[in-house]
């Protein structure tokens, strides 16, 4: 029923349902954000996916023409892009909307059409980089973009404002979202709900948000400093006026480094929930995880020249870089060790997300091992620029980031849509990604240490690295199918998945003592909150150690549940709205309007001042 | 929400006349930096300075960092209020002041015509 | 102006209002930004291989009495913000305005200071000097600029009726963005005009520009 009440100079009319597509263009709840987050970074998956595929199938073989060089430069900037920008960072966000507010008892988050602004900037600029494919002038400098190949005279087509402007664009969808956690898991958690006894999944979401806020400011500026040196001709990486391109390369760091624990911490923390569920124990030694995890957001920022190695900064400087990077393996190892002790005598059970988050932390393990052989600065001069760097980070980014993800969605399908995922076509999709990711990614250490360097479009004959490549691209192939796997899964439940109900995994946290889906308003009655796992200690008090301040007794229901259906009608959430739209399209224009041209500019930038005045002085509800 | 804003903080609100006080003291330490620029550029008959630079450098930055802590203290009101507000501004600050020494440090650049 | 839902929790869990909290965070991302900008600054100082260089085009009484008025800014700004809180809607409006005349006053300053540079031959692309320079003080205007939108927005919501004085935080934060952009001023001002700059040993350095 799409009343409509209130409007913006009687232009745009305010929605008032949750129906629809204009439920879903208004929407405001942040559970609603997440499902459209899942959705959109899932396609850009298979979008990276499919580049990658295209890459493989070129280096199958030595001397290879199925894809000119150009193109190739082409797949593995945007490959990178989207993989980094498009899915693990969105997919993660994802995970944030629908949760965060779950774990921590609240009914929203703190500023419900700032959570949606940040997702129609996300989806805009995701199509704008991509937007670059159309004219066939995608950005082919790698996602790292070096100065001074990203120079007018260098790289003279659209392909890096294209690249550039997609950055800007989507930096601020980041920040806004995580300015939005910040408060949102500070000021709005349930009473009874301190810090330390929030679930691990939301303790590194925080850690992630202030890496964000504080981490895109850098890269903005060198993006900045780039974009004037394309469009106003400045000297900020230009030699020849005496400008130094290395400057580019710390101040893409000094946000890549975080960034990339920005990719695995929220992981981090799913696999922090998955595990406890399913050795039905507590996070072993959840104080030092949290520490671990802060830890790691401080370290994380002292580490970034060690992928500057091989510049020349000096060896005071490789040596001290060096050492920061061994030291970030501390808290990570610690990590591990807690996982490992989380799952040691515990009754474990094997569902599928359990053997994703099982898999996260093997394969993690092996992805930080090498990593810890990158940190000793003179070995990594043989080993940079090489496929033994490919294998390392595909294997913490997809071997971690994307198994953890997946976890994710295994264990909160159930939560989000009210049915199960099958369990044994899960255990295909499991089995099959886990082994053609081996196939794919193990092999690359060998080629890196024999020799072939990364970034090249084919390879001569007779250098011994036609065996690994051509298994390379038949693993990623398996991959390929695993996919599909899961695909067929995501229908069978939707056509005939099990119903849920509330908890199906006997879990531990608030967002298993509500129905699946949730309603609008999640909560009934907000929960009262007296220890960590407060829900697990509700349902099984005979688990409960004295310690823990709970009655022998069964409790009484501090939750509500399925009842109270009588609380709804007065429970009033906040009011869809199209002003988030109007001025994250609005943004999108505006700043594409720099290749676009004036007139797409001059159109954006009303929808977005006009969409940003409207939404200051439109109420929370009419 | 207007309960949020804590009234009780407002008890020992500083009135008009300290603002105008501050903004004094503000006015008066620029005076100060500005004249310190010119002692510094003052030079003997060889055309040397006739003070350190790197006196005359250090006596600017502390004044100016005065200037900036005044205003984030009284006229953002940091000192009185909520200190997770502080440890987000200290916190940015640090960052950002950590981040401008390594790159000083890390990058000399070479090239004709500068000094190292 | 409730940003929390309405249901029987109308608290925070801190006792700060959701939006002060914001613009806090958002200051401290703020300083990450300006402290990038201000690093490139000073990395490339000295480095110019071609002229004009600072101590050629400088105009220090003129970018100190700038200094000033946005300093004085801040003060009205802090005015404003006591005046709403003890009911005086009419002060606060005088003071909105003031604090916004003088961040014009500092932008038609700024405007005249560039293209006086410019016509001494500084330019974004000629040199290190005026990349550095004009992208660091132009994005310091660019903040300027938001900032005065938003006092004047501001009147005209007072004037509309839609500054209470028993909720006066929308005023606050205003004045929280303005004071910081005065802030990045302090520091700019001292690090970009007044700390001297090393001359680095080019032919054109010992000319002096004409003014």
């Amino acid at each position: 029923m799409a009343t409509v009440t209130g409007s913006l100079a009687g232009v745009v009319p305010r929605p008032n349902t949750e129906h629809g597509l204009m439920g879903w263009l208004s929407t405001v709840d942040h559970k609603k954000i997440g499902v459209l987050y899942g959705a959109t970074s899932f396609i850009f998956f298979l979008l990276g996916g499919l580049e990658a595929i295209m890459m493989r199938l070129q280096l199958a073989a030595p001397n290879s023409n199925l894809i000119d060089p150009l193109t190739f430069n082409q797949l593995i900037t945007m490959h990178a892009t989207t993989m980094v920008f498009l899915v693990v960072m969105p997919m993660s966000a994802a995970f944030f909307n629908f949760l965060i507010p779950l774990q921590i008892g609240a009914r929203d988050v703190a500023f419900p059409r700032l959570n949606a602004f940040s997702y129609w900037v996300f989806l805009t600029g995701g199509i704008f980089i991509n937007g670059s494919w159309l004219i066939g002038q995608a950005p082919a400098a790698g996602w790292f973009g070096y100065a001074n190949l990203t120079s007018k005279t260098f790289s003279p087509d659209l392909g890096v404002d294209f690249w550039l402007l997609g950055l800007l664009i989507l930096g601020t969808s980041s920040v806004a979202a995580s300015l939005n956690f910040i408060v949102t898991i500070v000021n709005l958690r349930a009473p009874g709900m301190t810090m330390m006894r929030m679930p691990l999944f939301t303790w590194m979401t925080l850690v992630v948000a202030f890496l964000v806020i504080f981490a895109f400011p850098v890269i903005t500026i060198g993006l900045i400093e780039l974009g004037f040196d394309r469009f106003m001709g400045t000297n900020f990486f230009n030699p020849a006026k005496g400008g130094d391109p290395v400057l580019w390369q710390h101040l893409f760091w000094l946000f890549g480094h975080p960034e990339v624990y920005i990719l695995i911490l929220p992981a981090m923390g799913i696999v922090s929930e998955v595990l406890p569920t399913f050795s039905r124990k507590p996070l072993f030694g959840y104080s030092v995880v949290v520490f671990s995890g802060i830890a790691i957001g401080f370290m994380g920022w002292g580490v970034w020249a060690h992928h500057m190695f091989t510049v020349g900064m000096g060896p005071i400087a490789n040596t001290v870089f060096t050492l920061t990077t061994m030291f970030i393996a501390v808290p990570t190892g610690v990590k591990i060790f807690n996982w490992i002790g989380t799952m040691w005598g515990g009754k474990l059970t094997f569902p599928t997300p359990m053997l994703f988050s099982i898999g996260f932390i093997a394969m993690f393990i092996i992805g930080g091992l090498s990593g810890v052989t990158h940190a000793i600065s003179p070995s990594d001069y043989q080993q940079q620029d090489t496929y033994y760097i490919v294998a390392h980070f595909h294997y913490v980014l997809f071997g971690g980031a994307i198994l953890g993800l997946f976890s994710g969605i295994y264990f909160y399908w159930p939560k989000i849509t009210g049915r199960l995922l099958d369990e044994r076509i899960g255990k295909v999709h499991f089995w099959l990604m886990l082994i053609g990711f081996n196939l794919t990614f193990a092999p690359m250490h060998i080629l890196g240490m024999n020799g072939m360097p990364r970034r090249i479009y084919t390879y001569p004959a007779g250098m011994g690295w036609e065996f690994w490549n051509m298994l390379q691209t038949a693993g990623s192939l398996v991959i390929a199918v695993a996919m599909l796997a899961f695909l067929y899964n995501v229908w069978v439940s939707h056509t005939k998945g099990k119903v849920a109900g509330n908890d199906p995994w006997d879990g531990r946290t608030l967002e298993w003592s509500i129905p699946s889906p949730p309603p609008a308003y999640n909560f009934a009655t907000i929960p009262h909150v007296r220890e960590r796992d407060d829900w697990w200690f509700t349902k099984h008090p005979e688990l409960a150690h004295g310690s823990h301040g709970h009655a022998a007794a069964p409790a009484e229901a501090h939750h509500a549940t399925t009842g109270g259906h009588g609380h709804e009608e007065h429970i009033h959430m906040p009011q869809g709205s199209l002003l988030p739209l109007i001025a994250g399209v609005g943004q999108t224009l505006f700043v594409g309007g720099l290749i676009l041209g004036p007139v797409v500019m001059a159109i954006g930038g009303l929808m977005m001042v006009g969409g940003l005045y409207a939404w200051c002085s439109e109420p929370i509800n009419e | 929400m207007t309960a949020q804003h804590g009234h009780d903080e407002h008890a020992g609100h500083p009135q008009p006349a300290e603002y105008i006080k501050i903004a004094v003291v503000l006015t008066i330490i620029t005076a100060i930096e500005v004249a310190l620029f010119y002692i510094g550029e003052a030079k003997d008959g060889a055309g040397h300075r006739m003070i350190a630079e790197g006196l005359v450098t250090t006596a600017i930055m502390v004044l100016s960092a005065l200037k900036f802590a005044i205003v984030v203290m009284w006229y953002m009101h940091l000192k009185f209020d909520h200190k997770l507000f502080s440890y987000f501004m200290v916190g940015g600050l640090a960052l950002a002041g950590l981040v401008m020494l390594a790159l000083l440090a890390l990058l000399p650049i070479l090239h004709l015509g500068s000094e190292l | 102006m409730s940003s929390v839902s309405h249901s029987a929790e109308h608290a925070t869990t801190t006792g700060i209002d959701h939006r002060k909290l914001l613009i806090w965070a958002f200051l401290g991302s703020d300083c990450l930004f300006f402290g990038s900008l201000i690093a490139t600054y000073m990395i490339y100082r000295g480095k110019s291989i071609d002229c004009p260089l600072p101590h050629q085009i400088y105009d220090i009484p003129y970018t100190s009495i700038s200094a000033f008025v946005l300093l004085m800014s801040s003060l009205t700004m802090v005015l404003a913000l006591a005046a709403i809180q003890r009911g005086d809607h009419k002060g606060l409006r005088v003071w909105l305005v003031s604090t916004g005349m003088l961040g014009l006053v500092f932008l038609g300053g700024q405007f005249y200071e560039f293209t006086t540079f410019v016509h001494e031959g500084l330019t974004l692309s000629g040199n290190l000097f005026g990349s550095t320079f004009f992208v660091l003080t132009g994005f310091h205007g660019a903040h300027v600029t938001v900032g005065v939108m938003i006092l004047f927005s501001l009147v005209l919501v007072s004037m509309r009726g839609g500054i209470p004085a028993s909720d006066s935080l929308t005023v606050e934060l205003a004045g929280l963005y303005w004071h910081f952009v005065d802030i990045v001023w302090i520091v700019l001002f001292a690090l970009v005009y007044l700390v001297p700059s090393p001359v680095p040993n080019i032919e054109c350095a010992q000319a002096a520009v004409a003014h």
